[in-house]
């Protein structure tokens, strides 16, 4: 049978491929969301096995939350991107060093 | 290996793949789509914790809504993938090596020793008559109804961002102004004038 443990490793490897994701793409804006979205999709799995496992639903309230500030997220971020790219005609992390951080 | 487990080990492998190839793969159009794929891996194994609701929720926002808009921007702006992908492995034994230890840690702390099923058993099973849908309303809109208008007060916000950050006013486009519009009045369009009748000599 499917033990909580196992829910929660595999939540672990996906959030671990998430980080990869980040460390890989660092350059491609894009990709770099998309990882972020997996690595709260991550998230989203430990609550909601441990809302199954200790028969809780307040695990599952806040996934619904975590997907509300999710959407929100990714649809300002896709805004930045859009005018960024209007103005500087690229979505290389590297061009972006305007403020010289 | 029960039938559930058969079910479970399935989707993880599918959910894995795909996360691997989003964040692998070449052309963002073919990342976006294995994302599609992952997301409906998650929504499949919530189904097998009985979180129904948020199974479909999942693929009808995220799926049906996040995902296209992600389609989208990446087909509307021309990425020169090139330029994106150099030094592409440059940090892959680093990121690599700070995956593995992760799962390794993360592994021995939630492993089989303090959350296997000796510990955390397996709840029995809800009935038929259980409406997870109804039960997570009843909560929402009762003890959790402030988050809940706090979450509606977000989206309103990053639909204005999105919209006041993307708008733009061209200048060589013609634009209506309706205040204008309503303000004309009759004499300015129409002029009556008054003169003397013309005969034909």
């Amino acid at each position: 049978m499917v033990s909580l443990s196992d829910y929660l490793i595999l939540a672990a490897a996906l959030f671990a491929i998430g980080i990869v994701g980040v460390f890989l793409n660092r350059k491609n804006l894009v990709v770099l969301l998309m990882a972020i979205e997996l690595i709260l999709l991550a998230v989203n799995i430990n609550f909601i096995a441990f809302s199954h496992y200790l028969w809780g639903l307040s695990g599952q309230v806040f996934v619904f939350f975590i997907l509300t500030v999710a959407a929100a997220e990714s649809a300002i971020g896709l805004a930045i991107l859009i005018v960024l790219f209007r103005n500087r005609r690229t979505i290389n992390v590297d061009d972006f060093d305007t403020l010289r951080g | 290996m029960t039938f559930e487990s058969l079910v479970f080990y399935f989707f993880s492998a599918v959910l894995l793949w795909s996360a691997a190839m989003v964040v692998t793969i070449r052309n963002p159009v073919k990342a976006a789509l294995f994302l599609v794929l992952a997301f409906v891996s998650a929504a499949s194994l919530w189904m097998l914790v009985e979180a129904e609701f948020l199974a479909i929720v999942l693929v009808l926002v995220y799926v049906g809504a996040v995902m296209v808009l992600f389609l989208f921007v990446v087909m509307m702006i021309d990425v020169n993938l090139a330029e994106l992908r150099q030094g592409f492995g440059d940090y892959l034994p680093l990121g690599g090596l700070v995956a593995v230890l992760m799962v390794v840690e993360m592994a021995i702390a939630v492993g089989p020793a303090q959350f296997g099923l000796h510990k955390v058993p397996i709840p029995a099973a809800l009935g038929s008559h259980y409406s997870n849908t109804r039960a997570l309303g009843e909560l929402l809109y009762t003890v959790y109804v402030y988050p809940f208008e706090v979450a509606a007060v977000i989206l309103l916000v990053a639909i204005i961002a999105a919209i006041a950050l993307t708008m733009r006013r061209r200048p060589d486009t013609k634009y209506q102004n309706p205040a204008q519009q309503v303000n004309v009045q009759a004499r300015d369009r129409l002029r009556i004038i008054k003169m003397p009748t013309e005969h034909k000599s």
